[in-house]
């Protein structure tokens, strides 16, 4: 496992992908911190966390694209399969691989923040007197952190099943882009009205449905700064499942 | 070392594998040998835990390969069709990786120079793989297998597109590693596993239709019963006394003269050998032979007719067999070696079905009991 993780690692940064992904998601996330906060004067970083959501559903098609389906099309994985490693261990290997570099890049850019703690503290420092909380709420930015990092992974888990699925890198890309996409958007079926302002989806069972599944509501109680474990355990159980549904893949194809 | 025993592999309806039971002894070389699509990557890549069987047993040194996937994985080095290579490598980071991979616990720096020493890949040792040319890819697979020193190696069409030097290289290097490892390789080049393997396996349809020793297989070649020999004397005679002689099955008079000698083309019948004979009966008549020169029968031709026989039904078979011994024509030679490969297979096969059965009904009474 431990050959297939440093492996996966070093092909990030030996083709362009790993560049691409790392340079697109800092430079992506330091503008979007400078018009969340600084442009638009706030200290709520809310918008920062759920903008970068959307951000996602095309740049973590980026780091999974290519996990199985290169190795499948460059028929590479016959190497693997016939060398003394578990099914597991290697998708392990892949998987871990790709969250590395995920939570590593989530990590650097949490430089984001410092420009936003300063001014602050300049702020605070101008008005002594003050009883109200100046500047952003630490907590707040700590459990978006964490529920972010968790979303990401439950992503990269769906991205790594998707990839195991085909042979062409695209399609791979495209499929999870997809799905991601609906994943995200879907509590907005939830918020569409008609004219009158009656909302489409009557039911209230769907509704509550459509709640319980979507990635988005499950986040908002992190992001006030609140330890939410069901939703801690919603995320985890994605990337379970989806993990063992790529391990199936590949026993299956075994078999097949 | 290996053992293979009633293998089958369906993919949905279509059986590519079909019953096949074999086993290698450690230290020997064992050609697998078919037309495409006969079943042989099939039978290799079950054998190396990438594919699973639908039923029949596959074990490496008494492992079994679907009990103990792992300790079986780490006995064998695999060479796939295409050499399963990591093109923006360098060679350098592929075998690294694969000394990892593999869990290797030799010595890294001297294992691996070793493995470049043998294969020949020193001078390209800091090249990227996709830079490399079809016959170095082919050697960094090779180089692949060998890592960790595995005491089983697998060769799947270990010479497909490579130079002719470089086809003698490779064999050269398979027999070398004969000596302290057990090989089986595919191929449907013949002479290869003629100048390679130990043993032959001959796969069609997914079933095993000769298995046999290549000296065996060699000496029924070389025990030739086709010469051209080179007679003094008048043509018509000679030809009417040689076709009439009994123990030939066969007889004409090439066009070539010398002198007053002619070049017959004579095929003894099967299982006999004329040569004495003939030269006592030339001799009595006064008439020198000047010249005896065997002719080879070739594997090929004993290959294609072993396969022919066995897609053929047997009926078919024996109507070729009797139509050709009626003209006496050359064709059958071949046929009888094909059909006693093909005959000893089938035996082999029954024998062991039936020792199966017993040992099967042995267990229902053990169980009644």
């Amino acid at each position: 496992m431990l050959a297939i993780y440093k492996k996966e690692m070093r092909s990030y940064f030996i083709n362009p992908i790993g560049y691409v992904y790392t340079g697109i998601f800092l430079v992506f996330s330091a503008l979007l911190a400078c018009y969340t906060t600084l442009v638009s004067e706030s200290y709520d970083t809310s918008n920062y966390f759920t903008t970068m959501i959307f951000s996602f559903i095309i740049l973590i098609p980026l780091l999974t694209m290519r996990l199985f389906a290169e190795e499948r099309k460059g028929r590479t994985e016959q190497l693997l399969l016939t060398a003394p490693v578990t099914i597991t261990g290697m998708v392990m290997g892949k998987y871990l691989a790709a969250l590395t570099l995920y939570v590593s890049t989530m990590l650097i850019s949490c430089v984001n923040f410092i420009p936003i703690y300063a001014i602050a503290a300049a702020e605070r420092a101008g008005d002594a007197t003050s009883v109200a909380h100046i500047g952003p709420v630490t907590a707040e930015i700590v459990g978006s952190m964490v529920a972010i990092l968790l979303l990401g992974a439950a992503f990269i888990a769906i991205g790594t099943f998707i990839s195991s699925l085909t042979e062409n890198q695209l399609s791979a890309a495209v499929v999870t882009i997809g799905v991601l996409c609906a994943m995200v958007l879907l509590n907005m079926l939830n918020n569409i009205t008609d004219s009158e302002g009656n909302q489409i989806i009557g039911a209230y069972a769907i509704r509550a449905i459509i709640n319980w599944l979507s990635v988005l509501n499950r986040f908002s109680n992190f992001s006030y700064g609140i330890f939410d474990f069901a939703a801690l355990l919603y995320y985890v159980s994605l990337i379970v499942v989806f993990i063992f549904l790529t391990i199936r893949v590949y026993e299956k194809r075994r078999w097949g | 070392m290996i053992k293979i025993e009633h293998l089958v592999k369906n993919y949905g309806s279509f059986c590519a594998v079909d019953d096949i039971s074999f086993s290698v002894e450690s230290g020997e070389i064992v050609g697998l040998l078919g037309p495409n699509g006969a079943g042989k990557s099939t039978t290799m890549n079950i054998l190396t835990g990438y594919l699973s069987s639908t039923s029949g047993k596959a074990s490496i040194a008494g492992i079994d390969i679907l009990a103990d996937p792992l300790g079986a994985k780490k006995l064998i080095g695999y060479l796939p069709e295409q050499p399963p290579l990591y093109l923006d490598m360098t060679v350098k980071e592929y075998l690294n990786f694969n000394y990892e991979l593999k869990g290797c616990t030799l010595d890294r720096e001297q294992h691996l120079a070793e493995v470049c020493e043998v294969v020949k890949i020193k001078d390209v040792y800091n090249r990227v793989i996709r830079n490399l040319s079809k016959g170095y890819r082919q050697r960094v697979g090779i180089a692949q297998a060998l890592i960790g020193n595995p005491k089983v190696i697998i060769f799947d069409e270990p010479t497909v597109g490579l130079d002719p030097k470089q086809i003698i290289e490779i064999r050269n290097l398979i027999r070398n590693l004969g000596r302290d490892h057990t090989v089986i390789l595919s191929t449907h080049i013949l002479q290869e596993v003629q100048a390679v393997c130990d043993r032959i396996v001959i796969i069609n349809k997914g079933k095993i239709v000769a298995d046999e020793k290549t000296e065996n297989i060699s000496r029924a070649v070389e025990n030739n019963r086709r010469f051209n020999v080179k007679i003094c004397g008048p043509q018509r005679e000679v030809l009417a006394m040689l076709k009439s002689k009994p123990g030939i099955a066969y007889a004409e008079v090439l066009a070539e003269r010398d002198g007053d000698a002619y070049t017959y083309t004579i095929e003894s019948e099967y299982g006999m050998d004329i040569r004495k004979n003939l030269f006592f009966t030339l001799a009595e008549k006064g008439w020198a032979m000047i010249g005896m020169e065997a002719l080879g029968m070739s594997l090929e031709d004993i290959f294609i007719t072993v396969v022919d026989k066995s897609d053929g039904s047997d009926k078919n078979a024996r109507r070729d067999a009797r139509r050709s011994s009626a003209r006496k024509t050359r064709s059958n030679l071949e046929s009888d070696v094909a059909g006693d490969l093909y005959r000893n297979a089938e035996a082999r096969r029954r024998a062991a079905e039936q020792e199966a059965l017993e040992r099967n009904a042995d267990k229902t009474e053990d169980d009644e009991d």
